[in-house]
């Protein structure tokens, strides 16, 4: 069983990640040995697999190898008695299905075709397999097809590469005719891993340990090879699908691509103008490009096949689809950035985390994304082998043979040349293929810069007199002014709010809503790292070409012939221009998108028909840009909105191959929001010009409502298009997007209660899961609108109907005052009347028409007959299920946030920390037995506070991967927010603003995120680990994984929680209901059958008793409550937690405010008792007596029948009510089994044994242990036996060392103790020393090794973390992202990769080498000393927050030259004791890299100190200690 | 971690800090030794700088609960136009005033202000002046001329009869009038404005204010037709003939009487007949003529508490009184809110009213006595009232029913010239709903439900205290838009007019 789609469930939104690398023989030779080395690297990855319900079922596993000729033509002559004299030969294996019949028809309609193209079979065979031996799992057995080699040879062609191409016709036009001629079910398939001469795969849905055990061809002795590439997949899902592992045909890849949707689609209209030289006519057989329902990476495959093998080098169809970050690198060779800007007028960036290697058989290579977020590193050994993979220490490797150390670069390109037998560097194999034409002068020649064209200065007269009636029109309301636009031109960013969004969904609303707000935007979690668009700018780019593109499979100029365009948004000057241009043959039709009214009739969808049939003919008569124009609105003409009018335009040329012959532009009233303009160029435009929203901001501009600043109308402009950029990037971020190219018809989006007539023809593929509003309702909207503004009752202001702030009679949003009222009412007094009227207002007024649930009813008698009261459940037992949300110190003012904690440990629930850490003197019991400890210790990325200490006192450890009310962000604390307390407890510096990234740095995967729950079970193994997740389709496959991952604890996140800062665009438009989330998380985990190993949570607006039934009958175990307890303490939903001015002292941290809080535990008792007993009273008459009989009885609930409401009548909740019990029977709907976290397995276990008379008498010790890969977060386990026995503090300093030879597993030394030091001889991997809590860390190469250490990677990415306290010396390079949050830890290594030091804030980092780009981006204390041996260091430095000086008091020299000459003792380093042996000239070179903010307090704080030091004797030395004490 | 943002105050609507940096001023009254002295309004001008840092008070709350059903009847855009003034924009708060609000200088100087109370500055500091704020945008518009009442080009041809000219029927009117129908109002005074004219005494309502809107209102097309006591006779019926929709607006009127041994003496009124008649001879001729009750020289006793009791007391001190006792049978109420009236309902606390203060100013103390029962009224031989019989009395709360019980031996007997009774209102006249048949409901109100205002003859609707029961202006104001809008649907099928939705009875 596959299911494509059930219930809120698709396949599409399948996820994977994994263990990648390749072994081979730089010279090319063949043996025996790379298939059984690549079989070791592949099991010593196994965790970076994944298995499902069945430990024997993997996720695919796969090995690629180069042509094993000699086993071939064994096979060959011995099977099909054929003489091998010189020809060529290929075999590819196929997976067929099981149906004999039909294999054999499978067979013969391929001999058919290969005839046909002049091509011999040879013959068939079953690969040989064995399933006892390799033990394959039932599910895997069930899914698994008939697997057949087939051998082919042809008598004419004799080149490799011919024989290549014509296979791939081969393959691609039987698969066509296989697929009309015979009808497959489900689990079938036709499906070759690979068909060449060149290379050969096998893969399966296989663990790493099954794979050589079951193809017996791999252990064959004959079977010889020089090179094997092997891939293990985790998936998110654990459907069986034997043809989703990898390796694809050429590729391996290890990431994501988010940008799928809109490169599939300009790949089909590219198909449209595509000539091969190649094929020529039979160009056709090969379309599709891409085969419906592939994965990302096939899709990536099948594009760069499709390149491949029309003639272009591997290498460059990869430089061209994983480009490097070039548009702002001003740096870069000039040709190489040509080379790039050129090849983005051909195609769009595949964008996503990626580290992709792939292969023809001949040459192999490897490249990272832009930004470097997975891991890659190799081995280059005396013997002419290279073994790469995610990890280091995969293969024992002699250390005396091992010549390099290396990892790839993002953006960078590695490739093994097997003819030429040697590794081509990245900078010749690249200037190879920048200088084979000349790209700058076909650029210059050809292209169309925006401002060339821009000729007229003056442009259509605006209307004043219409201008209200007009914005009146296009639903623009006092609050677009207030909210959106004033904020958005004076703060040059997309505005801020807080307190989450509670109003209702556009589904359900009565008012007119814009077609904007039926659509979610998307984002990355777990399977994808969000990006920092400000920190790491770098690689964001809102550049574009547009206009006509060329045939993709030639090299001319003709390419460069489009217009560049800078920022998307077209100011009226350009556009007038544009509309028209006489340049070179452009020319440009206008298409008016308004109409005239007919009330009588809906015409909505005649007119989209209209506009689609004009832009098809004017692409048809040349036209090279189309305009969609809705300026003819007037009393008379309504506009179809500029969404659906372009979201029709794009689909229909797409459909028909015709996109990429025009560019479309924009020209809307509607459109002013960032989200807006997110969405129109995720639909597919190429640029927008909101004039109405020009307009606006110029009247505004006139009536004084702007900065003095912008003293004409172009400044306005200009204000509000970086606004806008800077927004939109962020959108983009969010799902880790970087390029807005990639970006655009990309559609990462949903949409929420749109029928599928309006999906498909404006939005094909996007997912909408409810049926719901239609092109009729969409029309009855803007009528509504039009008359708003047009009608006879014209006003002279703009409405406000309460979007933002409740208004009386406006929109109608859950919280309202009655409600407030009455809550606070009843909690305050325990008043169980007062609650049963807020209930009720709660239940059947304000969320039955802003919630989904409120759609809902429950069916009474189906579970059995009402039952009495007593009979249920006590409410004290429910309410251990409660949680409150995490909302940090610094959201929330001490007082409130200890009043919750208090409440929740008198109940026995959980309070969160929210991220911002705890004072630790919470964690002792209070005279009056009240805790304030908070049970639920919250790490989120910025890492805040979060030491071993901290973890270790926690119930539970919350991994925070998005919040609901700005998913896919990061956040900052602004200076003069951080007080001294709140420094103290995040150790920070009090007065420097923090900020905590958007991406979690160790987690750009799933099986990173796998990882850090192993770190913090490592670290506290009683607490349970749980990841918070916030709603989006597809959040069950991502929450599959999670828990696949060992999650204990799965929390789903509704949208519209509250915040205490975020963008308005994301608080409105980003994440889905809760009810959605849950619901789809309950049924994906009931269809793989992993509910059973996690609990479930929900939360994100949940404010009674039966939303608290509803949500377990949808599949939640636990309920969280944020917002409510708030209200309960005296929150009154004033919305200005982003502004410090909170009147009753909840969020805030103002000192007179804060007397204001006269909240009390009991008022949150009181409220939450009274929702357990409405609970309890809806359960009774349900006949439940307890809430665990309820998770996932989605079969007690209805769809209200009662629905009257013109757009909500045609909502269909039925994918929502999915009994996915009824589809898998057996598989377990609770959690009722602890996840194995194999902490048994651990190496601490041995270390714990022999650190006994350390721990049990605190007696030094020395440990000597070998070390392996698979050997991952060593030492944290014995640290938190330290603590536990010696308390916060530890032990002296080295009182365990602990000496390691070998490659280390990921996460060496995290979070480890004061008192424990790890030395380690050789090399580690990812996250050595994350969070590091006081210990200390050395390593260093093995002696043995030839290298030179400073030359050679020692270290993966993302080392020291979040560290808080410590010290590391690393002689050698470490990777990406060194010391990245460090807040505390002193480090001295021998160079780094891109990003060091990002966002750290304290600490010391010495660099004795070169770093890569970014450094120090968004560092905001500490300081880092780098050699800048060469002089160049400025220029990779980020300026934006720091101050690079020469290192110069004496305070500074003593604590650089004690750090260096430590590390020469530690490590014996070379380029140390060549430091200090010419110390003064070498120090000379050092640069102290300083944050200004930092500077300036500790100026401040130096000038107090000494003031104060002037008025007392010091008598106690040095005060300046303490401050970073390790 | 919560991002705060850079804190640009300007740039942000309201000023966030200004609750913290002002406190709470209101507009004064004139001092009380002047104000005595005459009828004129009590207020003194408003000062624009001062009332602009008061709008800086508003927090543009999230949910602003001025507006909510404890707040605003009529949904005034409050923290709108707080904002506008702060921002000194006074021409565009006026525009947002009178989108909800027909008659602002009417509220703005009657009403006991419900959004102050809750306003959720209240919860732990002053709330913010709505009241004086709403009141000098007002004024500030009449003095600039920017109201007009425009007279529709595009009429519907349809007629439309108002019964009643009270702040309920005027609304209506207005409205209706704006929807392009043809109005005519009857009132049974002499002059326009029913309570507004007579019910509150000049110093709390400048009468000129009520004649200029309805001068207004009557170039926009408004006929009103005053001395037309309709219901009176069954031929005052004929009037109505014609009209395609009805809007009984009469008010409620039926005063409550105490009904004691003694209560048919010369010199017990009701207050209403004290009001009106001073009224009435104030504006005919600034009392020259004895044409009223006059209370100069005279032991004075109002009987009730409420706001018809606060103004006998200021009209009798500006007659002239010998002394004024104020008599209220419930208890003192708390200072403070108890924990059964808290934040956001009307503070049921004890406040000092214009003629509490003036009493002070005059005699030093409150004229008010709280728990007083009045037993009887002793007359002398001519019949005349020469004092009252009252005693103490405690209310006790019975799990949950509350009682009164006289306390023994607590009789006294108080001199009294003049007894005004000002013990609320019973609902309105019964003969007009009589004569056309209207139902009433248990509280003897003419029967209609909120929203629907429709009555159950099928063309006549009904609005105001004669629906609702003895209520605010800014009531009759919500009651007026609401039933407009449902005669204008009745009429013509749909109704862009805007209604307020709050309802409570």
């Amino acid at each position: 069983m596959k299911p494509r789609k059930i219930g809120l469930y698709s396949s599409d939104f399948e996820h994977d990640s994994c263990g990648v690398g390749f072994v081979a023989n730089i010279k090319g030779n063949q043996s025996h040995q790379i298939i059984t080395d690549a079989e070791k690297l592949l099991c010593r990855m196994d965790h970076r697999g994944a298995k499902g319900a069945e430990v024997n079922s993997g996720d695919g596993v796969g090995m690629l190898v180069g042509f094993p000729s000699t086993f071939i033509k064994k096979i060959a002559e011995n099977e099909f008695q054929f003489k091998v004299q010189g020809q060529l030969i290929a075999a590819g294996n196929a997976f067929l299905p099981k149906d004999v019949k039909k294999t054999e028809k499978v067979k013969e309609l391929f001999n058919e075709k290969a005839l046909e193209l002049g091509l011999t079979i040879i013959g068939w065979r079953a690969v040989p397999i064995d399933i006892q031996n390799a033990d394959i799992g039932k599910t895997a057995l069930e899914a698994m097809p008939a697997i057949k080699q087939v051998l082919i040879t042809s008598k004419e062609i004799k080149s490799e590469l011919e024989f290549d191409q014509r296979l791939y016709l081969l393959r691609k036009a039987a698969s066509k005719i296989i697929s009309s001629q015979i009808r497959m079910n489900d689990s079938e398939i036709f499906y070759f891993c690979s068909l060449s001469c060149r290379t050969l795969v096998y893969k399966g849905m296989l663990t790493p340990f099954q794979l050589t055990a079951f193809y017996k061809d791999l252990r064959d002795q004959a079977f010889e090879t020089h090179l094997a590439m092997v891939h293990s997949r985790f998936s998110t899902n654990t459907f069986p699908s034997w043809d989703r592992a990898h390796p694809y045909r050429m590729i391996s890849h290890n990431g994501e691509i988010n940008t799928l949707r809109g490169n599939l689609n300009w790949m089909t209209s590219r198909q449209g103008t595509a000539l091969s030289a190649v094929y020529g006519e039979e160009l056709e057989d090969i379309y599709p490009v891409v085969e419906p329902n592939t994965s990302d990476s096939g899709s990536f495959d099948s594009v760069l096949e499709f390149l491949v093998m029309n003639g272009r080098s591997p290498q460059e169809a990869v430089m061209m689809m994983v480009p490097e970050a070039w548009q702002k690198r001003e740096s870069m060779d000039k040709n190489k950035r040509s080379f790039y800007e050129y090849s983005s007028c051909k195609m769009e960036p595949w964008d996503g985390p990626a580290s992709i290697v792939f292969t023809n058989g001949r040459s192999i290579g490897a490249v990272l994304d832009r930004n470097g977020l997975r891991p890659s590193r190799y081995y280059i050994t005396s013997d002419d082998q290279i073994i790469m993979a995610s990890e280091v220490g995969v293969i024992p490797t002699d250390p005396e043979k091992v010549i390099k150390k290396g990892r790839l670069e993002p953006g960078k390109m590695f490739l093994l040349d097997f003819d030429r037998g040697r590794l081509i560097p990245d900078d010749e194999l690249k200037r190879s293929v920048y200088t084979k034409y000349p790209y700058t002068e076909w650029l210059e020649r050809q292209r169309i810069p925006l401002t060339s064209v821009t000729k007229f200065d003056d442009y259509e007269k605006i209307d004043q007199d219409s201008l209200v009636p007009r914005l009146r029109s296009f639903g623009y309301t006092s609050e677009t002014m207030q909210f959106m636009l004033i904020p958005l031109v004076r703060e040059l960013r997309d505005p801020v709010g807080s307190m989450g969004n509670d109003a209702s969904l556009a589904c359900l609303s009565d008012k007119p809503r814009l077609i904007y707000d039926y659509f979610k935007q998307l984002f990355a979690q777990v399977t994808n790292p969000p990006i920092d668009s400000i920190r790491e700018e770098v690689i964001m780019s809102l550049e574009t070409f547009i206009g006509p593109e060329a045939n993709l499979l030639t090299d001319d100029e003709e390419h460069c012939h489009r217009l560049r365009i800078k920022h998307p948004i077209l100011k009226n000057k350009e556009l007038f221009s544009l509309k028209n241009i006489d340049h070179k043959n452009w020319k440009t039709k206008t298409i008016d998108i308004t109409y005239a009214i007919d009330e009588r009739q809906s015409n909505l969808i005649d007119q989209l028909d209209r506009i689609s049939k004009e832009a098809e003919n004017a692409v048809d008569e040349g036209f090279s840009l189309i305009i969609l124009s809705d300026r003819n609105v007037n009393e008379n003409r309504i506009a179809v909105s500029t969404l659906l009018a372009c979201g029709a335009v794009h689909q229909i040329l797409v459909a028909k191959s015709k996109r990429s012959k025009v560019g479309i532009l924009l020209e809307s009233g509607e459109a002013r929001e960032v989200h807006h303009f997110c969405l129109l160029i995720g639909f597919g435009a190429d640029a927008i010009n909101p004039y109405l929203a020009f307009e606006a901001l110029w009247r505004a501009r006139k009536e004084n409502l702007l900065d003095k600043k912008l003293s004409n109308d172009d400044e306005v402009v200009t204000a509000y298009r970086k606004g806008v950029a800077k927004g939109i990037l962020k959108v983009m971020a969010k799902m880790g997007i970087s390029t807005l190219h990639s970006y655009k018809g990309a559609q990462i989006f949903e949409a929420v209660g749109l029928r599928d007539e309006v999906m498909h023809k404006c939005f094909t593929g996007t997912a909408s899961r409810l049926q719901g509003v239609g092109f009729d309702v969409l029309e009855k909207e803007s009528i509504r609108r039009h008359k708003l503004g047009f009608g006879y009752r014209r006003s002279k202001n703009l409405g406000n109907h309460g979007e933002f702030h409740w208004r009386s009679g406006g929109e109608v949003h859950a919280w309202f005052p009655d409600a407030i009222a009455k809550l606070q009412q009843s909690s305050r007094e325990r008043n169980a009347d007062v609650y049963n009227e807020y209930a009720k207002l709660m239940n059947e007024d304000s969320q039955a028409k802003a919630t989904l649930r409120g759609l809902l009813e429950f069916k009474f008698g189906i579970n059995g007959p009402e039952i009495s009261l007593n009979q249920v459940e006590s409410a004290s037992a429910i309410m251990k299920r409660f949680c409150t949300g995490a909302m940090s110190l610094g959201s929330l003012s001490s007082e409130s946030h200890e009043t919750l904690a208090i409440a929740m440990n008198r109940i026995g629930g959980k309070s969160n920390t929210g991220e911002g850490g705890e004072d630790p003197e919470r964690y002792n019991a209070m005279p009056s037995g009240d805790s304030r400890r908070s049970s639920i210790k919250q790490v989120a990325s910025g890492r805040f506070g979060v030491n071993l200490w901290y973890l270790m006192n926690a119930d539970e450890i919350q991994i925070k991967m998005a919040q609901g009310a700005k998913p896919g962000e990061g956040g900052e604390l602004p200076g003069k927010k951080v007080d001294d307390f709140i420094a103290r407890i995040r150790y920070s510096t009090p007065g420097v603003g923090l900020i905590s990234p958007p991406p979690h740095h160790d987690i750009y995967s799933i099986e990173d995120l796998a990882q850090l729950i192993h770190d913090l079970k490592n670290s506290n193994p009683a607490a349970r680990i749980s990841v918070k997740l916030v709603s989006e389709v597809g959040v069950g496959t991502i929450a599959s994984g999670v828990a696949k991952a060992y999650a204990d604890h799965i929390l789903i996140s509704g949208d519209s929680g509250g915040t205490g800062a975020s963008p308005l665009t994301s608080i409105k438009h980003a994440g889905l209901p809760w009810e959605l989330g849950i619901a789809e998380t309950h049924q994906t985990l009931v269809l793989n059958d992993l509910r059973s190993r996690v609990v479930l949570q929900t939360d994100g607006g949940l404010r009674t008793g039966r939303d608290v039934v509803i949500a377990a009958l949808l599949g939640a175990e636990e309920m969280g409550f944020s917002t409510a307890p708030l209200v309960a303490m005296g929150c009154i939903m004033m919305r200005k937690c982003h502004l410090n001015t909170c009147p009753v002292g909840i969020a805030t941290q103002d000192p007179t405010l804060r007397k204001k809080f006269k909240g009390q535990p009991d008022h949150v008792v009181n409220y939450l008792y009274l929702v357990a007993e409405e609970a309890r009273t809806i359960m009774a008459k349900l006949g439940f007596r307890s809430i665990d009989e309820m998770i996932g009885r989605v079969d007690i609930l209805d769809a209200k029948k009662a629905i009257n409401h013109w757009k909500a009548d045609g909502i269909d909740l039925s994918p929502l009510l999915l009994n996915a019990s009824k589809l898998r029977p057996k598989a377990g709907t609770r959690q009722t089994i602890q996840q194995n976290h194999q902490l048994d397995k651990a190496l601490d276990n041995e270390l714990i044994r022999l650190a006994a008379p350390a721990l049990e008498r605190g007696e030094a010790v020395k440990i000597e242990l070998p070390i392996g890969n698979t050997n991952r977060t060593v030492g944290t386990m014995l640290s938190n036996k330290i603590l536990t026995k010696y308390g916060e503090r530890g032990l002296p300093r080295g009182t365990v060392h602990v000496k390691f030879n070998g490659s280390a597993g990921q996460s060496f030394g995290a979070f480890i103790a004061r008192g424990l030091t790890l030395e380690l001889e050789g090399d580690a991997n990812d996250y050595v020393g994350k969070g590091i809590s006081g210990g200390r860390i050395i390593i260093y190469p093995d002696s043995k090794s030839p290298f030179v250490a400073e030359e050679n990677i020692l270290l993966g990415n993302v080392a020291l973390y979040g560290a808080t306290g410590g010290r590391a010396y690393l002689r050698g390079k470490a990777a990406e992202r060194f010391c990245v949050r460090n807040s505390g830890a002193k480090a001295v290594v021998e160079g780094v990769g891109d990003h060091g030091c990002e966002y750290m804030t304290g600490g010391r980092a010495v660099i004795l080498g070169e770093t890569g780009i970014n450094f120090a981006a968004g560092m905001s204390g500490g300081i880092a000393y780098v050699w800048d041996k060469n002089g160049n260091f400025e220029s990779k430095c980020n300026l934006g927050t720091v101050e690079l000086d020469p290192v110069e008091s004496d305070e500074d020299i003593a604590e650089l030259f004690e750090l260096i000459e430590h590390h020469h003792i530690y490590t014996k380093s070379e380029v140390a004791r060549k430091i200090l042996d010419e110390w003064p000239v070498n120090l000379s070179e050092f640069i102290k890299v300083m944050p200004t903010d930092y500077k300036r307090v500790l100026d401040e704080r130096r000038k107090h100190d000494e003031e104060i030091e002037a008025e007392i004797d010091d008598d106690e030395g040095n005060a300046q200690g303490g401050l970073f004490s390790g | 971690m919560m991002m705060k943002a850079m804190l640009k105050e300007d740039y942000l609507v309201g000023k966030p800090t200004g609750f913290l940096e002002y406190p709470r001023r209101n507009v004064a009254y004139r001092d009380p030794s002047e104000r005595l002295g005459d009828f004129k309004e009590i207020y003194t001008p408003a000062n624009d700088k001062a009332l602009s840092l008061q709008g800086a008070r508003c927090m543009d709350c999230g949910i602003p609960f001025c507006q909510s059903n404890n707040g605003c009847p009529i949904s005034n855009l409050i923290p709108e136009w707080n904002d506008l003034v702060y921002k000194d924009r006074w021409k565009e708060a006026y525009e947002r005033l009178s989108q909800t609000n027909n008659f602002p200088e009417f509220t703005g100087r009657t009403c006991p202000a419900p959004c102050e109370g809750a306003c959720v500055l209240g919860i732990s500091d002053p709330a913010v002046t709505i009241k004086n704020i709403e009141n000098a945008i007002i004024d500030k518009a009449l003095a600039q001329g920017w109201v007009e009442h425009k007279r529709e080009k595009e009429k519907t041809g349809k007629r439309i009869a108002i019964i009643g000219s009270g702040p309920c029927g005027l609304t209506a009117a207005d409205q209706l009038n704006k929807a392009g129908h043809e109005v005519t109002v009857f009132e049974r005074a002499d002059r326009i404005g029913g309570l507004l004219m007579y019910g509150i005494p000049n110093m709390k309502l400048e009468k000129e204010l009520v004649n200029n809107r309805v001068q207004m209102m009557a170039e926009a097309g408004i006929e009103f037709k005053t001395n037309m006591n309709i219901g009176d006779s069954e031929e005052s019926l004929n009037a109505l003939q014609g009209f395609d929709a009805i809007l009984v607006a009469v008010g409620s009127t039926n005063a409550r009487s105490l009904d004691i041994p003694g209560s048919d003496a010369e010199g017990i009124h009701l207050a209403m007949e004290f009001l009106t008649k001073n009224t009435k001879s104030y504006l005919k001729d600034r009392l020259k003529e004895k044409g009223y009750i006059d209370a100069k020289d005279k032991d004075v006793i109002v009987i009730g508490g409420g706001d018809t009791g606060a103004d006998c007391i200021g009209t009798s001190l500006r007659h002239g009184c010998k002394s004024i006792i104020n008599l209220e049978l419930l208890p003192t109420p708390p200072e403070e809110r108890t924990l059964n009236n808290p934040w956001p309902l009307w503070p049921k606390i004890y406040r000092i009213d214009y003629s509490h203060e003036e009493t002070i100013a005059k005699f030093g103390d409150d004229p008010r006595s709280y728990g007083k029962l009045t037993k009887e009224f002793i007359k002398n031989a001519s019949g005349h009232v020469t004092g009252i019989k009252i005693c103490d009395v405690e209310w006790k709360n019975t799990n949950g029913s509350i009682s009164m019980v006289e306390i023994d031996g607590s009789e006294e007997v108080l001199n009294a010239d003049l007894v005004f009774l000002a013990l609320g209102f019973l609902g309105p006249e019964a003969s007009l709903a009589d004569k056309l048949g209207l139902k009433l409901d248990q509280r003897s109100n003419i029967k209609a439900s909120h929203g629907s205002f429709s009555t159950n003859v099928p063309n006549i609707f009904t609005a105001g205290d004669c629906r609702r029961g003895q209520s605010l202006v800014v009531w009759a104001i919500n009651e007026g838009r609401g039933a407009a809008k449902a005669i204008d649907t009745f009429l013509m099928g749909e109704s862009d007019l805007e209604a307020p939705i709050t309802a409570t009875v």
